[in-house]
């Protein structure tokens, strides 16, 4: 067996436990010597901001998360822009404003993890956006959708409705 | 519309970013400080339909762009440019120039850029987020940056919906630009850290107080000409100011570690230092071909050969400007024609000796 790190042959095999009590993750590791002394000798991983969103993504999903539940996580969806949590973690891009309400549980952990903190401290703006809004980005993906079902009657209802918001604000 | 710019006035003059001015102007090439804002009642650029796209430009061109109406923000003469209409060569010339990034002149459908007289301010539709604002000024003066982009930002907040939480602030694309928005970024010229081969260990110390590290042009670029731009990695959790003094208080440092490792060249190898310098400069006004990682190279030796009064009849400002026009987009701009590499570099070879020459003769223009 060669080592995971190098292509030399691997005379370390190490079971790596993680997660809490409840959700052991087992890992395999196989290292060559130089390679696992590098590996027991690594610092506990400090707790700092993650600079990369990928690997912050990746490294808060992975541990202390059985398949089952990654996939009813990766099922939800955005309200207003359809977006699935699972389009999200791949693309590490969000769909619309309204996913940070959304998908706030997930965000939350990892906010804290790319900034170390989870509030707003700074300017803001003098007025506030109606919360009706992000409604329109929902209508407007709604009319969308009726157009292409060919549902012209429901895309017209639809376009009033955005157009009487749209004259609100 | 406020343009009295056209876009191909741009080709033969530079930004006043480069003209070498502003405090430490011999290590600092520039401050830019950029801000992301997002619509409320739009989708973020990734969902959005090309109809959403369209209207979103056709938004800021009617509340923002249209009638001068960015004079009322004080931006004096601009010009709208649709990026999405341009030709390759065009788009990659903004680039080179800083005042588009790489992912929007990448982009189809719908997005443009508007940019002022002195390139010292453009703001990008439809880039990651609907809008990017960015103020760029020569030498550290974030600062005078961040009072004049605050401004601007104000007069867009009276016309647009922004998306913005009371608990997230301004909410953006990306999580890792939520909050404030702000990225603080300070262009710094560091020739004689990377010759004593310091500049790893300055690296990793600026990681630990998560500041990133990146090239000339931003993410993903290499550090040609020795140039580096340091910037905050965090967004939230952090007034503006706050995020501003992070940067600047690291700055000085940077400023003096490099100061200090020029000063260890010249007292321990004043002639290799010289000679570096003298035939960087002598390649420069002699190549009959010569590519661009060349050079950036050389002009980097030629840079610091000023500041350290090596070099008597060239000034910073028109080495600033070639490092821009020296670019493969800019050469074939100023030539009016598209150019394959091989003749790029003999293009670039002409355009070289021609400036470096004509500026070595007494600064005559």
């Amino acid at each position: 067996m060669k080592c995971q790190h190098c292509e030399k042959p691997a005379t370390f095999h190490i079971t790596e436990i993680t997660g809490s009590e409840e959700e052991r993750e087992v890992q395999e590791v196989h290292l060559c010597e130089g390679c696992f002394r590098e590996y027991i000798n690594q610092p506990e991983e400090p707790v700092e901001p993650n600079a990369s969103l990928l690997g912050a993504l990746a490294q808060q999903f992975k541990i202390g998360k059985t398949a089952e539940k990654l996939a009813k996580l990766d099922a939800q969806t955005c309200p207003m822009c359809g977006i699935s949590f699972q389009e999200f973690r791949q693309i590490g891009r969000l769909g619309c404003p309204h996913d940070y309400e959304a998908f706030g549980a997930e965000l939350e952990p990892l906010l804290l993890n790319i900034h170390g903190a989870t509030e707003h401290k700074g300017k803001r703006p003098k007025r506030n956006a109606s919360r009706r809004q992000s409604e329109l980005l929902r209508l407007r993906r709604e009319m969308q959708e009726a157009i292409e079902k060919e549902d012209y009657e429901r895309a017209s209802e639809l376009r009033d409705e955005i157009r009487k918001i749209e004259a609100e604000t | 519309m406020g343009a009295t710019v056209k876009f191909d006035d741009l080709t033969e003059r530079c930004g006043e970013w480069l003209r070498g001015s502003g405090p430490e102007a011999d290590i600092v090439m520039s401050s830019r400080i950029r801000l992301a804002r997002n619509l409320a009642d739009f989708p973020f650029i990734r969902r959005c339909t090309l109809a959403d796209r369209q209207a979103i430009v056709k938004n800021f061109q009617q509340r923002i762009f249209k009638d001068g109406g960015l004079q009322q923000a004080g931006i004096d003469k601009y010009l709208v440019i649709d990026v999405d209409k341009l030709e390759r060569v065009d788009r990659q010339f903004l680039v080179e120039r800083q005042l588009i990034s790489r992912e929007l002149a990448e982009s189809e459908g719908a997005t443009c850029v508007a940019l002022n007289e002195t390139e010292t301010f453009s703001v990008m539709v439809n880039e990651e987020d609907h809008l990017r604002l960015q103020v760029m000024h020569s030498g550290l003066d974030l600062h005078n940056a961040w009072e004049r982009i605050n401004r601007i930002d104000d007069f867009l907040e009276s016309r647009l919906s922004y998306a913005f939480d009371d608990r997230l602030g301004y909410l953006t694309a990306c999580p890792t630009n939520v909050g404030t928005g702000m990225r603080v970024s300070v262009m710094l010229h560091l020739p004689a850290l990377v010759l004593t081969k310091q500049l790893e260990k300055v690296f990793r110390a600026l990681q630990k107080i998560s500041l990133a590290v990146r090239g000339l042009y931003g993410e993903g670029s290499q550090a040609s000409g020795h140039f580096y731009q340091i910037s905050n990695q965090i967004t939230l959790g952090r007034s503006e100011e706050e995020l501003i003094d992070q940067v600047a208080e690291v700055v000085p440092m940077l400023i003096e570690y490099e100061r200090k490792a020029r000063q260890f060249l010249v007292k321990e190898s004043q002639k290799d230092l010289h000679d570096r310098v003298s035939r960087a400069y002598a390649l420069l006004c002699g190549a009959q071909t010569i590519s661009s990682e060349e050079t950036m190279d050389l002009l980097s030796s030629v840079r610091m050969g000023i500041n350290l009064g090596l070099i008597h009849d060239l000034e910073i400002p028109v080495v600033n400007k070639l490092f821009i026009h020296t670019q493969p987009a800019h050469l074939q701009k100023i030539r009016g024609a598209a150019l394959d590499r091989a003749d790029r570099n003999i293009e670039r070879a002409v355009y070289l000796r021609q400036h470096l020459r004509q500026d070595g003769e007494g600064n005559k223009n």
